[in-house]
């Protein structure tokens, strides 16, 4: 492509074959942010049971260790994009390659996002506005453009990995809680706007679960399992409800913690 | 359930509670002893370490699932950079049974992904839940070593990045002095971040078994030589009974089914052991009692059977965690091998002090080592008889047993497997491992372990080295 498309613009397209019908079709899966913790353990349950994979992150050897995993245990096709995600210009042509590579789409989970350095973003705006930028605004370019895809094809599932985080600012963590609280009402409204269109819009809500991106927490080795966690989300974005806590206690936990009276709850240390 | 505690899930914690001097330790081995502070850090990816020990200056040792006994996969006041994350799948290849993958990834792990496409582990050891990586540092052996020799007889290549940060790709040819000092090294040449093994086909998750009783050393050497073109062989020892019961046990012996069955994956274990027993609860008594009902259970002389593999091989990986049973005070594990020239009286007088003793052990192993040679520098089987136990920690009395016990494996020219020691002296090791001066020439700098630290330790200045 020589020049990128603006948003009004469809994306650069070849013809695309059909997804398939029946209970074991292989779907076509394009994941971003595939090295995250969460998105790996999909990716390789999505691969051992034949699925189609477009794999984008920003590290290339990282990619190509859990694309080469992926290809082992199965996936009917693995392919690798080394994109900063963080670059909102290069979605398009990068979504574009991926739907081409793939012949089309059937599922899009974005699981990119960094948890950030709190202690910092509150003395830098720099810092909270990078969290801000990879946890709301790249997703939200990627949904802009995946859900006008899908909402003119009337089909497809976007599966969004949003936290629990963002229920409720806690002075430990409210710059990523505060980016995923954006995140989980735009990918709200955009069910609201595109269920109707035949689309599926997945808000994925985990508790803290215990990755890379958590290991430095405390009390990190009570956190969930992440393979546990893959298990229910691969089941949940095939068929499942709209809005996902994993594990689902955190449904209860979360609801504990709305409740709780403003005039108390900026009295407590979280 | 309280949510104030749950929500501090996200506070970010560089210095974890772990690292308390006062804290439990942040890594255990199996035996629960020795316990050491030390900072745990995790290896995600092939290309975290060395980055992982910058300004580290204490030392750092690469560990994996911790099923080691003693202090081989622990540092005092170091740094540990465990590797189970770090647990891809690199490559197969379905007509060679080649599988390439990262070095923490578990035989368990390794096992689903190969069962179901007709493939087994060359060697297995007696836990499924051990690391590639962790599997060739200690050149671990299983109930086939007569026939397949040693685990890194079968890993065909691997990588073995230093703290420098140079990257060698080590096989028997290239970089054999490196491969060779890996394999068996103890972890302490580098830290091995994928590695290749030669997987061996199977049509069945069968294991076409016979349990045999014998009664005396005699009858165990009999069946251990009418038993040589069985593939698996190993056996349990009543080390509690004295007199006309002494050195009684079953003969085991297994080979795959050759009859096509499905292979299946295997169902994940549920039963997790509960809690600690307190240290009374093993005592002669109840130890005595297990023993006899083990033997007892099989009333026949020969039972012919086949089970799964999982309770062949694994009997003890059904309960997670099982050894809590030992309680607060852990276990020692007690392993020789003792060459053919001695092997008989060795293991006689070897156990009769453990019966005389009192000391109770539960697990006794008994098995002929064969004489397939490993490409490991410090590996420690070798052609004659080994013999595995384990006591619960009772300090005064099992630590004199134990010492022993080492000195009489050193008088009947044996060795013991660092892998499960905890006591062995500096002197011992250097006697049962001549090699370790050529081996020290290929160890990293900047790693080193508990057990080397007491073995070796200062003699090479080793701690002081470092980055």
């Amino acid at each position: 492509m020589s020049t990128a498309p603006t948003p009004e613009q469809p994306l650069a397209l070849r013809t695309e074959r059909s997804s398939g019908n029946g209970p074991h079709a292989p779907k076509r899966i394009l994941v971003l942010g595939a090295t995250s913790g969460i998105a790996e353990a999909c990716v390789r349950l999505w691969a051992a049971r034949g699925d189609s994979l477009y794999l984008v992150a920003r590290n290339a050897d990282r990619l190509a260790a859990v694309a080469a995993d992926a290809r082992t245990r199965g996936a009917a096709l693995v392919d690798t994009a080394v994109v900063n995600l963080d670059d909102t210009a290069a979605h398009p042509e990068m979504l574009a390659h991926a739907i081409n590579s793939m012949g089309g789409l059937d599922i899009a989970f974005l699981a990119l996002g960094v948890l950030g350095d709190q202690q910092q973003a509150e003395r830098n705006f720099a810092t909270a506005s990078q969290i801000l930028h990879t946890n709301f605004n790249a997703p939200v370019s990627l949904l802009t453009w995946l859900a006008n895809y899908a909402a003119q094809r009337h089909a497809g599932t976007l599966a969004v990995l949003s936290s629990v985080a963002g229920e409720r600012g806690r002075k430990s963590n409210y710059v990523y809680g505060s980016s995923k609280a954006g995140l989980t009402a735009f990918v709200d409204g955009l069910r609201n706007r595109i269920d109707r269109e035949g689309v599926r819009v997945i808000t994925i809500k985990p508790g803290p679960v215990r990755t890379a991106m958590t290991e430095n927490m405390k009390g990190s080795a009570k956190f969930a399992d992440v393979e546990a966690v893959a298990a229910t989300l691969v089941k949940v974005i095939d068929k499942g409800s709209d809005v996902v806590y994993v594990p689902g206690i955190w449904r209860i936990i979360m609801a504990v913690i709305r409740a709780i009276p403003e005039r108390i709850f900026k009295k407590l240390s979280l | 359930m309280s949510s104030s505690a749950e929500l501090d899930f996200h506070t970010p914690q560089p210095d974890a509670a772990s690292n308390k001097p006062d804290g439990p330790p942040p890594f255990e081995s199996w035996g629960r002893y020795p316990a050491y502070q030390a900072e745990l850090k995790h290896l995600h990816w092939q290309g975290d370490f060395p980055r992982a020990i910058d300004g580290v200056h204490h030392g750092a040792l690469a560990v994996g699932m911790g099923r080691s006994y003693g202090d081989v996969c622990l540092l005092k006041d170091g740094t540990l950079l465990e590797t189970t994350s770090m647990n891809r799948l690199l490559g197969f290849d379905p007509a060679t049974g080649l599988l390439t993958a990262e070095s923490g990834i578990t035989l368990a792990q390794i096992l689903d992904f190969a069962v179901p496409r007709g493939y087994f582990l060359p060697v297995t050891p007696g836990t499924k839940y051990v690391t590639l990586g962790g599997a060739i540092a200690n050149d671990i052996h299983g109930k086939n070593h007569h026939h397949a020799g040693t685990f890194g007889c079968h890993v065909t290549q691997f990588e073995l990045v230093r703290s420098d940060g140079r990257r060698l790709f080590c096989t028997p040819t290239e970089n054999s002095d490196y491969y060779s000092a890996t394999i068996g090294g103890l972890g302490l040449t580098g830290v091995i971040t994928w590695a290749q093994l030669r997987l061996k086909p199977i049509v069945s998750r069968k294991i076409d078994y016979q349990g045999i009783q014998f009664h005396g050393i005699d009858e165990f050497l009999e069946l251990t030589r009418q038993a040589e073109h069985n593939e698996y062989t190993v056996s349990w020892v009543d080390v509690t009974s004295t007199g006309k019961n002494f050195c009684r046990g079953i003969f085991m012996q297994g080979d795959h089914s050759q009859v096509p069955a499905p292979l299946r994956p295997s169902p994940k274990p549920k039963l997790v052991f509960p809690m600690e027993l307190p240290g009374f609860a093993l005592n002669g008594f109840t130890v005595g009692t297990f023993n006899a009902l083990f033997f007892n259970k099989q009333i026949k002389k020969r039972v012919t059977t086949q089970p799964d593999y999982e309770p062949f091989f694994y009997p003890l990986d059904a309960v997670l965690k099982w050894n809590k049973m030992y309680g607060k005070r852990g276990l020692l594990q007690f392993q020789y091998a003792i060459p053919w020239e001695h092997a008989r009286e060795g293991t006689v007088a070897i156990l009769q002090a453990v019966a005389k003793s009192g000391l109770a052990s539960f697990l006794a192993v008994l098995k002929a080592f064969g004489d397939v040679p490993s490409p490991g520098m410090m590996s420690f089987p070798k052609p004659g008889i080994t013999l595995a136990l384990d006591f619960p920690i009772k300090p005064e009395k099992s630590f004199a047993l134990f010492d022993r016990l080492a000195q009489m494996t050193n008088e009947f020219g044996g060795r013991l497997y660092p892998a499960k020691d905890a006591r062995m002296t500096s002197a011992q090791f250097q006697t049962f491992y001549p090699q370790w001066e050529r081996f020290a020439r290929y160890k990293d700098p900047a790693l080193t372990s508990g057990l080397w630290e007491r073995v070796v330790g200062g003699q090479l200045g080793v701690r002081g080295g470092g980055r």
